[in-house]
């Protein structure tokens, strides 16, 4: 078997007969793992979509309950996480040891910050009596036979921000290991396939978040009406 | 094989074959038990009276006899134990892609099991398999949670599996195995494992809202609260009815390795065969509706419904031509596997043609959720893919075990599997036509006749399953020791010892040639006809 | 209908009988012409051709469009039920169907129908999904809480006809069945007429009209806040957003449980909802009763065409003809 590099060698799988060929078939591997994400968040756009359309007006109340200010620098925050992501990988890409570990730990920081903004968020909304389900549920601004139609959009605010909140705890994971092996040296210029392969997610990850936030935010917002 | 013996060796094993043959342990229990839901619901039908269960029971016997079979036999069964076994041999590879990954398949398989076999032994489910709302979240007070648990984990390991084999496909064929030297078999699993991939995350999202509609009363399927209980059944069949072609282009993928090897000439319209399977898998994608023709769905859908559930027949008779066609000019053998393959395709004819019938709108107002369809969904899964997944037992077990089974037992059991099955499910097709609806306890007298037809069928096709497993389970013990290649035929898996090495070759062969040439296996050509 | 979709029936087995005995008979012959005669035997390699695979695509799809035009035929006829068909209610629940006549008979798990006109049937559920079906009429519907479906036949026989629920709803779903009776004209009539007195479906509707307070607001000459209902049933309305739909069955039943889904042009949105202060069955009395405030069709009074509901905010909207029986729209 021919190798180019001690690291690729030590890396390689018994099933694979060349490097190239274990790297082709993991990202090949995380590219559709991420189209079945794609479909399995699908299903949600498309419920999404269903009510979305049926009851504009009631949506478009619920969406405005919602603070865009936090929203919006929850985006930036996240999308920043990506940028460091993508530093990290021009760093594995380099063969730059400690700026691996340096940008993972920041992606893992934006991260968390995100996550603890999202904690935050969904407490306002506890306190809002704005939990879809409990008894104490009601949205204002909306008659009360419309109160359930309401409790649709949080229902699916809910599903669609948790789901996507467990997805970026998973992320975290995902990179925090990464990081633990950067640490130890393990990624080199050669072999540096699972930091190429965990931006990916951490990437698809953001993405779904940049359709989340208009969906589920901005309905009827208008620039030139403050509205909170 | 005998690489390593000990529980712990089998249970941590990377090994595809080894995996394979987890499964399919695993896959017959839940046959079995899905059997026996099966054989408790034929005898209560005996009777127009409810006299040998109650209706709650009853009800919870045909939701359980189909969550089993679908979820924990049937689509698990042809991939997960033959494709994990030899789709890595025959496109020359040591392994799949992602072993690992293989082998945490199984075990989610296994664990979603107990999930369902927990709701069965704590009380049951009685939603249906299709657990339509509001009747499953909100009316239901059996085990639905549970159930639906066990199917979305389940499903996970449907997902891996068919990701797995998508990237073995494309990563690691030998050199010189180009697309279109690959067996019809690959071409078959790729197709499935694409529709794996895609549908299933719908059904775990479609899962995950009826846990959260049914735990917090959310009102997404709830009409009182502006929900509509429709959305949930395009959701649910956006995914179960392209689960039907993952349960049906294994079979076929099977067939045409049977029909190819006993009648020892390449299959006919090779490249029609194998772009066949890319097409059912796309098209399968666009005719869920067509579960919906009378759900209130709008009539202009069911329109195009009906005419796309057209144009994905056409592929699937394409497949019969040619198979059929492979027979021209053949050298035809009757062991047992080819018998398979010959019930096979008469009985996938028939539920195909069957097909025709519930896609046509004027006629499905009048037979579905009848027997008709009942009829006409069984011939499909049990004439034909059970019937694939039999004869492919048989086809490789020599292969995976190294031992011969019984061929005139075999024979046997394939004609007493025949006969019973056509007597279970034909009257069915009648008892349809006439009204007899689905999930009914107790039903008008005039339909008994068919009925006790029916389960007489239901008791002939019982002993022609339980043969074989007897026979098999003997055969490891007191079987002929099988040789490399005891079928003459083609392929890469068969030029390995049987059972193979653990890196099943001892080199990575080369390949040269396409997949079904005999010349190099047989010897010379002779005018054959 | 039923006779036309058993000549489709047979048109389908005929087509599959044929392709079955072809393939049956094919491989039975090749399987024994064909048979292996020595284990050495090779047979030559037989090559298709693109023609012989499209010729035996494109037949079997002409086939199968014939079969897609005629059940799409059989399925429009199905879903449009003619404007002269008799009016009646189905409520489902388990494990009941509750049938209400227009004119007042209420029935359980049993329907009489006259003979030789067109029957129509609305439909919906208390509670889970059902579905209506009679094997005989060949006709089937689901029938799904919270919206209506609709469903007819015209009976062309008279006797005794199965009814079955055929969308599984729970324990006693096998025993959710009935009849249909289809009696001659004559017999109907009189059957129609008995009953326990109740008073038609209309009068029934005129009670809860009053003591649910409707009649506080929708004034007959609409002079109160809310639009009259007089003439309402069957017309097209302008709503606030500048859509206009149909005031058919649904839009008074959602007007009632959703009222402000939809409001009319002009009119503030404040009515409140009676979801929980009234049955389905309560429902479709209202819904009775509205139609029952259309004016009747007779001799010189008027008909044709009434103008829409736009009280002045359409310009040019249409004034009814002088002489026509019933009050004149709100105008501003």
């Amino acid at each position: 078997m021919a190798n180019h590099a001690q690291a690729e060698t030590l890396a390689l799988r018994e099933q694979f007969d060349t490097a190239e060929q274990q790297k082709d078939a993991s990202t090949l591997g995380m590219w559709i793992f991420l189209i079945t994400e794609v479909m399995f968040f699908g299903g949600m756009f498309l419920a999404y979509t269903v009510y979305r359309s049926k009851y504009p007006v009631t949506f478009a109340v619920a969406s405005t309950s919602l603070n865009v200010y936090i929203g919006a620098f929850n985006t930036v925050v996240l999308l920043c996480s990506s940028f460091t992501m993508v530093l990290a990988v021009r760093a594995a890409q380099l063969g730059k040891r400690r700026a691996i570990v340096l940008f993972l730990i920041l992606t893992l920081i934006l991260g968390f910050m995100f996550l603890g903004i999202k904690a935050f968020e969904w407490n306002e909304k506890f306190q809002e009596h704005h939990i879809p389900g409990m008894a104490n549920f009601h949205l204002e601004g909306v008659p009360i036979e419309q109160q359930g139609q309401a409790q649709l959009f949080f229902s699916l605010y809910f599903a669609m921000t948790g789901l996507h909140a467990l997805h970026m705890v998973i992320g975290a994971g995902i990179v925090s290991c990464l990081a633990w092996w950067a640490h130890k040296g393990k990624y080199t210029a050669e072999y540096m396939t699972p930091v190429d392969v965990g931006g990916l997610y951490w990437h698809f990850v953001d993405i779904i978040w940049i359709f989340l936030f208009p969906l589920l935010y901005l309905i009827d917002r208008h620039l030139g009406k403050w509205v909170s | 094989m005998n690489a390593s013996y000990g529980i712990k060796s089998w249970l941590l094993t990377k090994d595809h074959k080894r995996i394979g043959l987890l499964y399919l342990a695993t896959i017959t229990l839940f046959f079995f038990l899905g059997g026996a839901f099966a054989t408790l619901i034929r005898i209560e039908l005996l009777t127009p009276q409810g006299d040998l269960v109650s209706s709650e029971t009853y009800n919870k016997l045909f939701t359980m006899h189909g969550v089993v079979m679908i979820f924990f036999f049937l689509i698990p069964s042809i991939p997960a134990t033959l494709g994990n076994f030899f789709l890595p041999m025959m496109i020359g590879a040591r392994d799949l892609a992602f072993p690992k990954l293989n082998l945490l398949s199984w075990y989610l398989l296994v664990i979603g099991g107990l999930f369902a076999l927990f709701a069965m032994l704590a009380g049951g489910v009685d939603t249906g398999w299709t657990f339509y709302t509001p009747y499953s979240t909100s009316y239901s007070n059996t085990w639905v949670i549970a159930t639906a648990i066990g199917i979305f984990v389940a499903g996970f390991s449907s997902i891996l599996t068919g990701l797995n084999f998508i990237i073995t496909v494309h990563t690691m064929r030998a050199p010189g195995m180009t697309w279109f030297r690959m067996p019809l078999f690959v071409w078959a699993h790729y197709a499935t494992s694409l529709i794996q991939v895609l549908g299933t995350p719908v059904l775990a999202v479609t899962i995950v809202l009826v846990f959260c509609e049914r735990y917090f009363h959310i009102g997404i399927f709830d009409p009182a609260l502006g929900g509509d209980p429709v959305l949930f059944q395009h959701l649910f069949w956006f995914y179960s009815h392209p689960a039907v072609y993952i349960m049906i282009l294994p079979a076929m993928g099977v067939i045409s390795e049977l029909v190819s090897t006993f009648a020892r000439k390449p299959v006919f319209g090779y490249g029609f065969v194998a772009f066949s399977s890319l097409a059912i898998a796309v098209l399968g994608f666009l005719v869920w509706g067509h579960h919906l023709f009378v759900s209130t769905q709008s009539v202009y859908a069911g329109l195009i419904f009906s005419f796309l559930s057209y144009f994905v027949a056409i592929p699937s008779a394409i497949k019969v031509f040619n198979w059929t066609a492979t027979l021209y000019k053949g050298s035809i053998s009757y062991a047992t596997p080819m018998l398979y393959a010959f019930g096979f395709i008469g009985l996938f004819t028939i539920g195909g043609l069957t097909g025709l019938f519930v896609a046509s709108l004027g006629i499905d107002v009048h037979v579905t959720d009848t027997y008709f369809v009942i009829a006409h969904f069984h011939y499909i899964m049990v004439g034909g893919a059970i019937m694939a997944y039999l004869g492919g037992m048989h086809y490789w077990w020599p292969k995976m075990t190294g031992r011969m089974y019984p061929e005139g037992w075999a024979k046997l059991s394939a004609l007493v599997i025949f006969l019973g099955f056509n007597l279970t499910f034909f009257p069915q097709f009648i008892l349809g036509y006439l009204g007899m609806p689905r999930r009914y306890h107790v039903y008008p007298p005039e339909f008994q006749v068919l009925h006790v037809l029916s389960t007489a069928g239901a008791s002939v096709l019982a002993v022609g399953y339980v043969i074989p497993m007897v026979y098999f389970v003997w055969s490891l013990r007191y079987g002929a020791i099988a040789p490399a290649n005891p079928w003459g035929a083609s392929g890469l898996e068969w030029k390995t010892a049987s059972p193979p090495p653990k890196h099943n070759f001892e080199e990575t062969p080369i390949v040269t040639h396409g997949a079904y040439d005999y010349s190099h296996v047989i010897g010379e050509e002779v005018e054959v006809g | 209908m039923a006779p036309q979709v058993d000549h489709l029936l047979y048109y389908l087995l005929a087509v599959a009988t044929f392709f079955t005995l072809l393939i049956f008979v094919a491989i039975f012959y090749f399987a024994i012409r064909y048979r292996r005669r020595s284990e050495k035997e090779l047979p030559h390699a037989v090559h298709t051709g693109m023609a012989l695979e499209i010729v035996w695509s494109v037949i079997p799809f002409g086939l199968t469009m014939i079969m897609f035009t005629w059940g799409a035929d059989l399925y429009f006829r199905g879903s449009r039920p003619p404007d002269n068909a008799l009016q009646i209610y189905v409520v489902g629940k388990q494990w009941m169907w509750k049938l209400q006549h227009m004119e007042g008979r209420r029935e359980i798990n049993e329907l009489h129908v006259p003979l030789g006109r067109p029957v129509k049937l609305t439909m919906t559920s208390e509670d889970v999904i059902h579905s209506f079906f009679v094997p005989d009429f060949r006709m089937k519907q689901d029938v799904v809480p919270g919206r209506y479906s609709t469903l007819w036949f015209q009976p062309t026989k008279a006797g005794k006809y199965h009814l079955f629920c055929a969308e599984y709803c729970g324990t006693n779903h096998s025993r959710m069945i009935g009849w249909i009776y289809v009696m001659e004209p004559q017999d109907y009539q009189t059957w129609v007429s008995g009953g326990s007195g109740g008073g038609s479906l209309a009068d029934a509707g005129g009670k809860l009209f009053e003591s649910l307070a409707c009649a506080n607001c929708h004034h007959p000459d609409g002079s109160g806040r809310c639009p009259t209902l007089v003439g309402l049933f069957g017309r097209n309305v302008l709503l606030s957003t500048g859509h206009v739909v149909k005031a058919d069955e649904a839009y008074i039943r959602e007007s009632i449980l959703q009222p402000n889904a939809k409001v009319v042009a002009g009119y503030q949105p404040i009515m409140p909802t009676f979801q929980g202060l009234v049955t389905e069955e309560g429902v479709v009395q209202l819904i009775e009763y509205v139609r029952s405030l259309n004016p009747k069709p007779v001799g010189a009074e008027g008909s044709g065409q009434m103008p829409a509901l736009t009280p002045g905010v359409v310009p040019g909207s249409q004034r009814p003809r002088v002489g026509t029986a019933g009050p004149a729209p709100k105008e501003r």
